[in-house]
């Protein structure tokens, strides 16, 4: 364990990324192949399922330190991170361990139809051995969520590094559901296996946000340009009479989406759809939200599946006739893709609409027509461009419409997590409803550190009252928040739902009083919704 | 009538008619230790101890300020007030406050492990105890300053190895002192900023011992500086001042550095737990020492500390003070620009 928490450190000591892939290149370089395939799948998010609760945790954490439960509650607030809560308050501990990442991470998963008791004495065993970043380290193992500032592409840099592999095949290696159990190092990264082949997809190709004035891109007509359709951006796989789709979380969601399970039978040798998955009734897309609502049932009812029936649009030809078909020009997969797409004839494969355009300004003049078309905006992607992985650069863009804005008031105020633990980050606002203030949205992105540096001596000078980690505040600071969407709901006591709220910026200039009303939400909601 | 009462202008002694740390003007004023937040402008007299009389003059100018010795005993229409050293910063002092077999000890800032040069807390039988408590919470527990230092020294002979030059950052009144006293002057040449060098000077008057340092001037090259060690306030990171000097590490002695999100959110590569207070541990046996049956808890996590104490059977309050707490990693930015704003870290 020691190897993996001096990692640990090492990469959150820096925000460098040439030392943060040098540390892990070092690590990989010198763990046994258990650490390493464990290390890998931990930053790829996949930790081992969860054996002991954490209230359990916190009862016994609080114990081994001889203090009361509520001190402890109220310094794991103060901490923000119940893994670094728990560490920092456990006695010193009387002993230490040679044992590796791996034998802790079985003896955490050994835990799972143990009793309660035998549970409390393996972890507070385990506690007595550890070191303080130990400690840390083995707490996040149970609960979850290594945020280190290590993305899948640094990691496979740091990879291809240790094993001199190429960090494409590295890439495309890693993608798709595996789990240390299923597999080895070895495996994972050197072998090449039919039936993972069968179902693997493509990295996904994503863009950054426009951020140049478009007339320096040249000719519009070196670019094709499409609306920017607002669902689950997804991969369809159809090889050898087998269906799979991926979302961008590199999920395996086939079975969430038995409209395309007819697309199986369609092309024996192999064809791969890059699009969106979309709620999709009478020639529209539906709001966002029913989308989500179908993704988090357990079950996929009959009733779902008529209020919420998905298309994919598609958007993209990665593979066909079984040839990686990522290197040809985009023109050129896209007269493969219409003609796919003609072929299929299927109601849920419907062909990305292409918007045609002169120049620049007119087509500036129909992006601002986007929401008419329930859509965010356009893509840009140059018609020479290959099919690239991961966010890159140049040659596609995406140039989205401005956000909807209104102004809010600040009613509850509650600190944040992390990196932002200690500081008050997560806000609750508000609209005037009459001579009330009724909250419509949460946001808590948007202002720099400095500005929630300010705002947290604010709402430590300003509380009225505290409801556990929250704190409602003097309703005083008005804020611009910026939204994507707004939609008609039963769950909030506002009436609306807003798609990514956010703040826009901290309106200083104005007092609570001029912050907008339920009425002008409403309205809002009228032209929008 | 009690003792000390909790007044607008700060804390006061009636039968005496003087104030401990006033944060408004007042005729007489008692003062703790230097820091902003406790030494503030325009009282007509100050009482300190004499290892903070440069101090205070150096920040507040020309005042009429006596300096005395600890464990002298100053009485004021029959109060008898004596400074104990809080082993905070150099002259730091505890007050104690007897009038008519009735004591109470204004703890001001302090920590109970000695650094060397800011004198030996010891806690001071009482029956009412007014501390501090910045650091109130059971997260917060230091390790031993002189595993610190290793890190420290380790940290910036690496970085001397490779050319890098080592940045620490450190409030000039308190934490440059203590860094420039615990570290190992034999590694390398030592560069201060001008608020840490002309602080330095004064303290040095004061008969406090330092290693020696150089004035970082527009003259020193980038070259001269490669591999040396630089203290300097939080503030002055962030201007210009910083820019010319090539390779750096940037670190940060703190006790806030204790937690993760602070050390990230800092954007220093390296984040030192150092700090001038008192650990929990640390408060807990203060006031256990002080036998004290009442408690006042002045600024910190007071809430939380006041029903700690309450649950240990002592009698616990909250009192509102202007002195900085919960603040003060917020506030040290601007006050090492400024001076303007209380910090006491």
């Amino acid at each position: 364990m020691k190897h993996f928490a001096d990692l640990f450190e090492a990469l959150d000591q820096t925000t460098k990324t040439t030392a943060k892939v040098g540390a892990l290149a070092g690590y990989f370089a010198r763990a046994t192949t258990e650490d390493r395939l464990w290390t890998m799948a931990l930053l790829s998010h996949k930790r081992p399922r969860r054996t002991v609760t954490t209230t359990l945790l916190r009862t016994w954490a609080a114990e081994e330190a001889n203090l009361p439960l509520w001190l402890f509650e109220e310094s794991y607030h103060i901490v923000g991170d119940l893994a670094e809560a728990i560490a920092l308050v456990l006695p010193k501990p009387e002993g230490q361990s040679t044992k590796s990442l791996s034998e802790w991470i079985n003896i955490i998963r050994s835990l799972k139809d143990e009793t309660d008791e035998v549970k409390r004495e393996t972890i507070t065993k385990a506690w007595s051995v550890l070191n303080h970043q130990e400690r840390f380290v083995f707490n996040k193992l149970i609960t979850g969520g290594f945020r280190i500032g290590v993305s899948q592409k640094l990691m496979t840099r740091a990879l291809a590094q240790a094993t001199g592999l190429d960090e494409n095949i590295i890439a495309q290696r890693l993608m798709g559901n595996w789990t240390p159990d299923e597999t080895t190092f070895e495996r994972l990264l050197f072998e090449e296996k039919p039936e993972d082949k069968l179902s693997r997809p493509y990295p996904f190709y994503l863009a950054y946000a426009l951020d140049l004035d478009p007339t320096s891109l040249g000719p519009v007509a070196d670019w094709q340009v499409e609306r920017k359709w607002d669902g689950i951006r997804g991969q369809v796989i159809i090889r050898e009479s087998h269906l799979f789709v991926w979302s961008r979380g590199e999920e395996l969601v086939t079975d969430r989406f038995p409209e395309f399970e007819m697309l199986a039978e369609s092309f024996p040798k192999g064809v791969v759809i890059d699009g969106e998955i979309l709620p999709w009734k009478e020639g529209n897309p539906l709001p966002f939200q029913l989308l989500q609502t179908r993704i988090g049932r357990k079950k996929l009812s009959k009733k779902a599946l008529e209020t919420a029936p998905v298309i994919l649009m598609a958007y993209d030809l990665l593979e066909y006739d079984g040839d990686d078909y990522r290197s040809h020009p985009l023109e050129t997969r896209r007269e493969k893709l219409v003609a796919v797409v003609n072929e299929v004839n299927c109601d849920a494969l419907k062909l990305s609409p292409l918007v045609k355009t002169e120049d620049w300004l007119a087509l500036n003049e129909e992006r601002k027509k986007s929401r008419a078309h329930h859509c965010e905006g356009f893509m840009l992607k140059r018609k020479d461009s290959i099919y690239k992985q991961g966010r890159k650069k140049g040659d596609w863009w995406k140039w989205k419409i401005d956000p909807l804005t209104i102004d809010a008031v600040m009613l509850y105020a509650q600190q944040g997590h992390g990196r932002r633990a200690n500081l008050f980050t997560d806000y609750t606002f508000a609209v005037w409803d009459g001579d009330n203030l009724v909250p419509f949205a949460k946001a808590y992105s948007g202002l720099t550190d400095g500005e929630f540096k300010e705002i947290t001596r604010f709402v430590r000078q300003h509380t009225l009252d505290r409801y556990g980690p929250v704190r409602a505040v003097k309703p005083q600071l008005v804020f611009e928040l910026a939204f994507e969407g707004i939609q008609r709901s039963t769950r909030h006591k506002s009436g609306v739902a807003l798609r990514f709220p956010r703040m826009l910026r901290w309106r200083k200039d104005k007092k609570a009083s001029e912050a907008n009303s339920l009425v002008d939400l409403k309205g809002m909601l009228d032209l929008y919704g | 009538m009690p003792l000390i009462e909790f007044k607008k202008e700060g804390l006061y002694v009636p039968a005496a008619d003087v104030y401990i740390d006033p944060w408004r003007r007042v005729r007489k004023a008692l003062i703790t230790h230097g820091h902003s937040d406790h030494a503030r402008w325009g009282h007509q007299q100050y009482i300190c101890s004499h290892h903070s009389k440069p101090i205070i003059k150096h920040r507040l100018g020309d005042i009429n300020v006596h300096g005395v010795a600890y464990g002298e005993e100053l009485s004021v229409n029959g109060v008898k007030f004596t400074f104990f050293p809080a082993g905070h910063i150099v002259g730091s002092a505890q007050i104690r406050v007897e009038h008519q077999g009735e004591v109470w000890v204004v703890s001001g800032d302090y920590k109970t492990e000695d650094d060397g040069i800011s004198g030996t807390f010891s806690p001071i039988k009482c029956h009412t105890f007014i501390t501090e408590c910045t650091f109130g919470l059971p997260i917060y527990t230091w390790v031993p300053q002189q595993q610190v230092f290793d890190k420290i020294n380790h940290w910036w002979s690496t970085n001397q190895a490779n050319g890098v030059t080592s940045i620490l950052m450190g409030y000039s009144l308190g934490k440059a002192q203590r860094l420039l006293a615990g570290i190992d002057a034999s590694i390398g040449p030592i560069y201060t900023h001008g608020a840490v060098e002309q602080m330095n000077a004064v303290i040095k008057t004061a008969g406090i011992p330092l290693p020696p340092t150089k004035y970082l001037n527009k003259e020193v090259t980038e070259k001269e500086l490669a591999g040396s060690l630089v203290i300097t306030p939080q503030g002055a990171t962030r201007s210009t001042w910083m820019k010319r000097f090539g390779q750096v590490s940037l670190a940060n002695a703190s006790g806030w550095m204790q937690l993760r999100g602070a050390r990230r959110r800092g954007g220093a590569d390296r984040g030192f737990v150092l700090s001038d207070h008192a650990d929990w541990q640390g408060l807990n046996d203060a006031i256990t020492a002080t036998g004290a049956e009442t408690v006042y808890a002045t600024h910190g996590y007071t809430n939380v500390f006041k029903q700690w104490l309450d649950s240990r059977g002592l009698d616990a309050r909250v009192v509102q003070t202007k002195f900085e707490g919960e603040l003060s990693e917020e506030n040290s930015v601007e006050s090492s620009q400024s001076d303007k704003l209380p910090s006491d870290e």
